[in-house]
Parts: structure tokens; C-alpha cells; sequence
């Protein structure tokens, strides 16, 4: 289950954890939580607050004890030691320089605690690294946002641990710094091939840098994966709704066809979807469909946004457009189904079609093999924080 | 382009809230125990049991004396005998440790104000000014005003031409140079918690307030005065309660018919030796002060500072 | 709101605030003025003429530096263990779960809520009690200035300590710091500007402090007691100068103690 380790490096299961458990009181943070990072992976936690995701990373980093389960690093048993014990090393998420200190003294401090020769080589090395060679005198309020945030990384890398823990490293910085960043982490990863668990509520985030996402909700993890697999292919409406955006249409399976496709019936259209991307083959499932998959033709058949899927795709007809933004590189239709249903439509702005207006009648047309079938039995606003707030905004 | 929904509505930029519980929640209560243990014990024997055995002294039978040693009689008659004897020094320490609460607060709220927003890069040089009264001694200090105050001074010849003082009046030894004294000395303990407590306000708070009600005063008014009101509250304690129990001031700048319950306090336990009524002084002191300091935070609204 | 309003709420708040400083700074003023008093008599609270005497001998009123000695000794001493004392109490109340906390803050509160006249006779109270009032003297007034000292250092240290971030001794153990060297390394420097705090606060109201002393000062003379007894008979411009030198030293520390928190910022 665990992503494929695509680094090419001794795979040897890094970070293991096995069935840990961690109550405060009453309430379960982590659930039965079995995991495990192979050594050299980019890995991010992903989920909402109050998840688990970072009460996982303060077990791993020693910050908390687990109520129950293990907790190892290559193969070794960490889960009852100290936290200075532990060949882990952690970002936290504001920081947490010490204001008393230097940069030069903030970045030696774990070399100095470990009584390491040559400390500054090292420091300066590391420095270097994240581009702050001449800040060594300066004091951590006397550096930016990003500045600090990259003590914090140098910090902690500069002890070589066996495991980088990131918490929300990026939440303090502004959008655009934090792209920026994002990039940077990356390259520092590569660079120094450490396994990164990085924990983020942000999904753009953890698919831009994650080789492997594992989204966590109430506790537990939902699933587990590639980002491309796991926004291809979701398996749950959490992870559909949480990992971008997804149209999830009601239907009953009727079916298979010739292309190994189950066939489904979603007021009285029949659509098909691989069965790979298939959570449930029988009775009543949720049709989910990425709104950037879909095109939009005009019902009169005066073409629209065209998408030329061909025969054998999956259509939906008889909709009404009810609103279009203009997001720049896209433009965003809401487009208002017979069946009551608003469904999300996003379209290039190529410039090669003529816009829709609201009120304008349109098919939906995508590929099969765009679509995923999940288990109508789920909630379908999981995870859907716009669709949360709206609720509670309302309620 | 995984999704377009705009990156605040999903992140909303939000702090992660797991629940994570400090890690001293788990640290033993035992050592926790041993690093209170000397100081409370200090405090219980040094500060609780006197208070008790005040309490209890003011109960003994008067008749008795240091000599001959008291009877615990239960003798409340001497609570009666302290407030009858002694009204003038109880209704006059109230009063001279209102007023002088007052004027500390009339005069410290454009201190702490201007010190908190209108100061700048001097801010903590006026904070340095603030406290440094204290750097001197109380009582030098206090002596002090009775050159400031002396009959020949520039004070009283200055209220003099301008007649507000008669050709003989004189300000020492009077009313006035004891709440001068009083509220001279407590002073910047109105100045500092009035300025923490101004110095926390999100001035965009006031600016809102400007907008919304397009008037200075008004805005100060609804916004900044009730804002300020934990450090008034804590101010206005801080200043009554010392004040109210001080005789430094009415012993240095009044007379005896100044004297506050302090002077009587010490001229019956030190000179008179009359430990009973004097006890019965103290306490009646502390309750009145407790009713007082109660009754008013619960009028402001503020329990939180108990 | 007009410009005039608009210059007026600039401007008069501040003038406001230079007259309240002024006012609070008029009898520091005297304090130095009259420390070059040659006064007329020995009852005299005026300036009469000028005079170095009192700067070039200050020892001449008898007693009086025996007094302040006294009191400096008995201000180190109740700094140490009201210091000492306090913060152990601040680190219990920051840093661990016990049963009977808001007892105990209770009982730290209420010593700054007494009146020293009720503090000093209580004490007084029980001395007098336990059979010590004819041995009252340099320890009483030690035990009664750290007692009320204590509060404050528990009120000063508390307050650095809860705004110290946890995570920083979190990071320093992430670091490889057991908890001995996070204490050390870590807390107790960010700690220690309140400690000192503490301490300074501590030593101004034990060397300060008259009320308490006097009830139980026995015949032990400390510098406030020794300026009470001696407005009776008539003040040595002398005292004048102890005032001066302890108002120039205490800025003196205070101007040190900013430049070198500008030069090394913590």
C-alpha cells in the first residue's frame, strides 16, 4: 500500500508505525495508525485540523508518547525514547528559534549538545545551503519570515537525522513566499536524500512536493499514495472533496461493458468508469468526475467548449448554465442539472471557443476513464471545506 | 491546476488545532510540590498564621497587658470600642486614599496614554521616568515634599499672590499636603498596569472605533476606556490599598488631626501597647478593604483579576 | 475629526504627560537640591545656603551609615531568598499540574493586597506571641522582606515564563539537549531578564521598606527607620545624599542594562 519508492535508493522501510494509538482523555487523536515511509521519501501528511496529523509527528519526533503501538526507525524500537534520543530531527511550526541565541548558535546547537568537532564547517556548510551565508551574527528577529523558516530547516538538517519532521513548515509565510519555498524544499530534499515527513493542510503543498501523500482524517488514515493516484483516483468522497474538487453524481450500478467499464445509471443516463477506479461494483455509488475533465457542448449542437471525447463517452445532458466566473487561466461554469444537482465545469481559456452565458442549455461530456465510482454510503461533502464553512455560515 | 478554489477558503491560513496538550501536563505533580514547598510554606507562616493570630489577638481581653499576658476571651466589644474611639482615622484613611486614587488616576491616564501611543521611540525612557521615583527612598521622598510644601516655598508663595492661599494659610500640615503626599507616591502604580493594559490595545480597534463613530472622545469612550479597564481596575487597587493603610504621609506632611488608622495602628501596638484594640484596627482595616476591593471589581465587572 | 481636534489629541495628551512626570520628578529634584542644603537649623526643611559638607562627609550624622548598611545587607539578603523562593514557586505554577492551584494563587495574591500596616502588626501579632518580641531584630525584618517580597517575584517571573513559547525547550530537546542542558541552555537564559527583574524589584522594596520594618525591627536601625527617627529631631542634609547616590545608581543600572540589551538583544 505504501507508495512505490521511486528514488531508486535501498528501500529498506525507514519509518515504521504499527497500530499506534494516541487518546487525550477521552478523545482518540490517532486511530490504530499503521504507516510506513521508506527511507529517502519526500512524504507528506495531509489533512484538516485537528486531524491527527500532527499529534503522528510529535509521537515520531518524541513529543508525545503513544498510548499504544510502536513507533521504529530502520527496523529499531524509538516509541518510549526521549526526544533527544531519537535520530529525528524536527521544523516546527513556528520555528522555534531561540531568540537568545545566533543564527550561527541556533544552527550549531545540536552539533554542540552532540559534542561534534568542527562545528563551524559544518554550520557554515549548512548555511550556505540555504543561502543564508552571511547571516551567521544575526539574531533570529532580525530575519524575514522565509529567512527564518530556512534557520529552522538548516537547524535541523545540519544533524543529518535518519528522519526530517516538517509541521506546517509554510503556514506562517505569505502565498507567494511559500510557493517559493516549495520549491526550495524540494531541492534541499533531493539534495540531501533524508527521508521528509512533512505534515500540511494545504493539498497544493503536499502534491507539489510529496513523493508520497497519505491524507488523514479523524485519526485514521484514508488513503495512501502517489498524488497523481490519489487525485486520480480517490478513494473515498473525503479524499475526492479534500484533494481538489469533484462532482459526485448519484447512480446505480446496472453492469459491465466490453472495456472491462462497470456501468452505472445516473438518472437515466447510463455513464461507464474503469473498473480500477471502481470502490464499489454494486448498488448505489457516488459518480465522481474532476470538473477540469469535463467539457461542456452546447445542447442546440452549436458546439461550445468542445472536448471531443468521441463516441463511447460519457455524457450527461440536459443542463442549464447558472453561473460562470472568470478565474484567468480558466474559467469556472456552474452548470445546473434536471435533477436539481449543480455540477462544477472548469475550461481552459484557450481562446479557441465562444464563451457560455448563464442560462445557456449544455451536455457534459467526459471520458470513462476519467471517472471513479465511490461508495455512496459516504458523506458526499467529506472534506469539502467551502461546503463546511457555507453550512456553518448558514446554519 | 489541482483545484481552483482560492487557497484561503481551503486554507483559511488556519493553525493546525490538534488538540496537543503542553508537555508539562504530563511532567509529576511531585516535583511540581517540592518547588512550591518553601515558598508557600514562607507565606502560611509568615503571612497566614500572623494573619490568624491577629485575628485571634483582637479578640483577647483588653484588661490584660504585655506583661501580665492576655485571656482569649472572645472579646468582640473590642471591635466596637476600635470603631467608636477611632471613626475619625478610619472615615479619614478612606477618604484621603479615595481621593488620592482619584487624582492618581486622573493623572496617570494621559501618562500611561501618551506613553503607550503618542510616545514613540521615548517610550522607554518615559517608562524609566515612570519608575524612577521608586529609586529614591519613600521616606526621602516624602520628606521632600516638605521643602516642596514649606511655608516659605515657592508652592505657597505662588498660591499666595494668586490668592488662592490667604497671606497666612499654608499648605503643610494640612489635608491637602497629605493626599498630595499619597497620591505622589503610589502614583506609578496607576501609571504601569494603566499603560500594560493600554499598551495591548490593537490601535486598528481604535481606528475602527474613529470610523464608526466619526469622534474622537466618543471613540475613547467606547473603545479605549473600556479596553483599559483591566489595568484601571488593577491601577485603582493597587493605589487605594497602600494608601489606605499608609501613615508615612500623614506622620511626615499632616498633623495628628491628619492621622489615618495607620498612625493609631502603630501608636497602639508600638507606643500604647494596647495589642487587642490595635489588632481589632487591623482587621476591621483588612475587612473594609476586602468588602471595598470586591464590591468594586464586581461593579467593573472584571472577577477575572482575582 | 478637524485638524485642530487632530493636532490637539496629538499634542495635549503628551503636554499632559511631561506636566504628570514633572510632578513626579519635582521631589527628586529637592532630594538633590537639598543634599547641598546647609540648613539653618537643625528643624529646617528649606534651602538655606549651598554647601559640599554633606557630599565630602557624609558619615557625620551618627548612625546613619551603619543604618544604610544595615540596610543594604538585609536588602541583598531578602533578594537572594525572596528570588530563589519565588521563582521555584513561578516554574511550579507555569510548568506543572498540581491539585490546589488557584489556593495557592490565592495565597500569592493576597500579601500584595494587604496593607503593610496589617502585614507588619500581624506579624508583630504572632513574634509577640511565640515569646520573641525582646529578640526581634535583624532576622525578623529578614524573614518579614522576603515574605513580602515574594509575591512580586512570583507575579514578575510568572509573567516571563508564560510568555516563553514551549516549543523553544521542545526544539532544544528535539536537539539532542537532555532536560538538564534544555533548562539550562535554553529556559533559564530566556527566563532570566524576569528573574532580574524580579530580583531588582525585590531589593528596591526590602531597602525601601519602612511600615513593616518598623513593627518588627526590635533595635535593629535600617535607613528608613533611621530618616523616621530622625524627622522627629530634624533631618541630616546627609540623608539627601544617600537619596541622591541611590537614585543615580538605580538609573545608573538601568541605563547599563538597556545598552547592553540593545547591544546583545535576548
Amino acid at each position: 500500500m505504501a507508495g512505490t519508492a521511486e528514488t531508486g535508493r535501498d528501500a529498506g522501510a525507514d519509518l515504521t508505525l504499527t497500530s499506534v494509538t494516541k487518546r487525550f482523555g477521552g478523545f482518540v487523536a490517532v486511530d490504530d495508525l499503521d504507516l510506513v515511509v521508506e527511507q529517502g521519501q519526500f512524504f507528506a501528511l495531509l489533512g484538516p485540523s485537528g486531524c491527527g496529523k500532527t499529534t503522528t509527528l510529535r509521537m515520531v519526533a518524541g513529543l508525545e508518547e503513544p498510548t499504544s503501538g510502536t513507533i521504529s526507525i530502520a527496523g529499531k524500537d524509538i516509541s518510549r525514547l526521549k526526544p533527544y534520543k531519537r535520530p529525528v530531527n524536527t521544523v516546527f511550526q513556528n520555528y522555534a528559534l531561540f531568540p537568545h541565541l545566533d543564527i550561527f548558535e541556533n544552527v550549531a546547537f545540536g552539533l554542540r549538545r552532540r559534542g561534534v568537532k568542527d562545528v563551524a564547517g559544518q554550520v557554515a556548510e549548512m548555511l550556505e545551503l540555504v543561502e543564508l551565508g552571511s547571516f551567521g551574527k544575526r539574531r533570529p528577529n532580525q530575519l524575514s519570515g522565509g529567512q527564518q523558516q530556512r534557520v529552522a530547516l538548516a537547524r535541523a538538517l545540519i544533524n543529518r537525522p535518519q528522519v526530517l519532521l516538517l509541521d506546517e513548515p509554510l503556514g506562517a509565510l505569505d502565498l507567494k513566499l511559500r510557493r517559493q519555498m516549495q520549491i526550495e524544499l524540494k531541492r534541499i530534499q533531493t539534495e540531501v536524500g533524508i527521508t521528509f515527513v512533512h505534515v500540511t493542510h494545504d493539498q497544493e503543498e503536499a502534491m507539489t512536493m510529496a513523493d508520497t501523500i497519505a491524507v488523514m482524517n479523524a485519526g485514521v488514515i484514508e488513503q495512501m499514495g502517489r498524488p497523481s493516484e490519489l487525485y486520480d483516483s480517490p478513494a473515498t468522497t473525503f479524499v475526492s472533496n479534500f484533494l481538489g474538487q469533484s462532482n459526485l453524481i448519484k447512480a446505480e450500478v446496472v453492469g459491465r461493458d466490453g472495456d472491462d467499464n462497470v456501468v452505472v445509471d445516473a438518472y437515466g443516463r447510463k455513464l461507464g468508469a474503469p473498473a480500477s477506479r471502481a470502490r464499489r461494483t454494486d448498488g448505489t455509488v457516488w459518480v465522481g468526475v474532476r470538473p477540469e475533465k469535463v467539457f461542456l457542448a452546447r445542447a442546440d449542437g452549436r458546439g461550445g467548449t468542445d472536448g471531443g471525447t468521441g463516441s463511447g463517452g460519457n455524457v450527461l445532458d440536459g443542463g442549464t448554465v447558472s453561473d460562470v466566473s472568470f478565474i484567468g487561466v480558466s474559467t469556472q461554469y456552474l452548470v445546473r442539472m434536471p435533477w436539481g444537482q449543480e455540477l462544477t465545469v472548469f475550461e481552459q481559456n484557450s481562446g479557441a471557443q465562444d464563451g457560455l452565458r448563464p442560462g445557456d442549455r449544455v451536455d457534459l461530456q467526459w471520458s470513462p476513464a476519467h471517472t471513479f465510482l465511490l461508495d455512496a454510503d459516504q458523506d458526499a461533502h467529506a472534506g469539502d471545506e467551502t461546503y463546511a464553512a457555507l453550512t456553518q455560515g448558514a446554519g | 491546476m489541482s483545484s481552483a478554489a482560492p487557497a484561503g477558503v481551503v486554507t483559511g491560513g488556519s493553525v493546525d488545532n490538534d488538540p496537543v496538550p503542553r508537555r508539562r501536563r504530563r511532567r509529576g505533580a511531585s516535583t511540581g510540590y517540592l518547588l512550591l514547598l518553601p515558598g508557600l510554606l514562607w507565606l502560611l507562616i509568615f503571612f497566614v498564621v500572623p494573619t490568624i493570630q491577629l485575628t485571634a489577638t483582637s479578640l483577647y481581653d483588653p484588661s490584660g497587658s504585655l506583661e501580665t499576658g492576655y485571656a482569649m476571651t472572645g472579646s468582640f466589644s473590642n471591635y466596637w470600642q476600635a470603631l467608636s474611639t477611632y471613626t475619625g482615622p478610619f472615615l479619614r484613611s478612606l477618604l484621603y486614599a479615595g481621593v488620592a486614587t482619584v487624582l492618581a488616576l486622573l493623572l496617570a491616564y494621559p501618562l500611561a496614554y501618551a506613553i503607550a501611543f503618542k510616545a514613540g521611540r521615548w517610550k522607554n525612557l518615559m517608562l524609566v521616568m515612570v519608575i524612577a521615583p521608586f529609586f529614591t527612598s519613600f521616606l526621602v521622598r516624602t520628606l521632600a515634599w516638605k521643602s516642596i510644601l514649606s511655608d516659605n516655598g515657592a508652592v505657597v508663595n505662588t498660591l499666595q499672590a494668586l490668592q488662592i492661599l490667604g497671606p497666612d494659610g499654608r499648605l503643610l500640615a494640612t489635608s491637602v499636603a497629605v493626599v498630595t503626599g499619597l497620591t505622589y507616591n503610589f502614583l506609578p502604580f496607576m501609571v504601569l498596569p494603566l499603560y500594560a493594559s493600554l499598551e495591548k490595545i490593537d490601535l486598528r480597534l481604535v481606528e475602527a472605533g474613529k470610523d464608526l463613530y466619526a469622534n474622537g472622545f466618543t471613540s475613547f469612550r467606547k473603545i479605549t476606556l473600556p479596553l483599559s479597564m483591566p489595568g484601571l481596575v488593577a491601577g485603582t487597587l493597587l493605589t487605594f490599598i497602600p494608601a489606605a493603610g499608609d501613615y508615612i504621609n500623614a506622620e511626615l506632611l499632616g498633623t495628628p488631626r491628619q492621622s489615618m488608622i495607620g498612625n493609631v495602628i502603630d501608636s497602639l501596638f508600638l507606643v500604647q501597647l494596647d495589642y487587642p484594640i490595635a489588632a481589632a484596627c487591623s482587621v476591621i482595616l483588612m475587612l473594609a478593604i476586602v468588602a471595598m476591593v470586591l464590591f468594586y471589581v464586581r461593579r467593573a465587572g472584571t472577577e477575572e483579576l482575582l | 475629526m478637524t485638524r485642530v481636534g487632530r493636532w490637539v489629541s496629538d499634542h495635549a495628551v503628551m503636554a499632559v504627560a511631561m506636566l504628570v512626570l514633572f510632578y513626579m520628578f519635582l521631589p527628586i529634584f529637592f532630594v538633590v537640591l537639598m543634599s547641598f542644603n546647609d540648613p539653618a537649623s537643625r528643624l529646617s526643611y528649606e534651602f538655606d545656603a549651598f554647601t559640599l559638607d554633606n557630599w565630602t562627609s557624609p558619615c557625620t550624622p551618627s548612625g546613619m551609615c551603619g543604618a544604610v548598611v544595615k540596610s543594604l545587607q538585609i536588602g541583598f539578603l531578602s533578594t537572594v531568598g525572596s528570588t530563589l523562593l519565588g521563582t521555584l514557586v513561578a516554574f511550579a505554577l507555569v510548568r506543572h499540574r498540581f491539585r490546589g492551584r488557584a489556593a495557592t494563587s490565592l495565597l500569592i495574591f493576597l500579601p500584595m493586597a494587604t496593607p503593610e500596616v496589617v502585614m507588619g502588626s500581624s506579624l508583630l501579632a504572632l513574634f509577640t506571641s511565640a515569646g520573641l518580641s525582646g529578640s526581634l531584630g535583624f532576622w525578623s525584618i529578614l524573614v518579614a522582606h522576603i515574605m513580602f517580597c515574594l509575591s512580586f517575584v512570583v507575579v514578575t517571573v510568572k509573567a516571563r515564563l508564560a510568555g516563553l513559547d514551549s516549543s523553544l525547550e521542545q526544539a532544544a530537546m528535539d536537539l539532542y539537549a537532555n532536560e538538564w542542558q534544555a533548562f539550562w541552555r535554553v529556559t533559564f537564559p530566556l527566563v532570566f531578564p524576569g528573574v532580574l527583574a524580579a530580583a531588582l524589584l525585590s531589593f528596591s522594596l526590602s531597602f525601601d521598606d519602612f511600615i513593616v520594618t518598623n513593627f518588627n525591627h526590635g533595635n535593629t536601625i535600617t535607613f528608613p527607620m533611621y530618616v523616621w527617627g530622625a524627622a522627629q529631631r530634624g533631618i541630616p542634609p546627609q540623608v539627601n545624599v544617600v537619596g541622591t547616590v541611590m537614585f543615580a545608581v538605580a538609573l545608573l543600572l538601568v541605563v547599563l542594562g538597556s545598552v547592553g540589551r540593545r547591544r546583545r538583544p535576548v
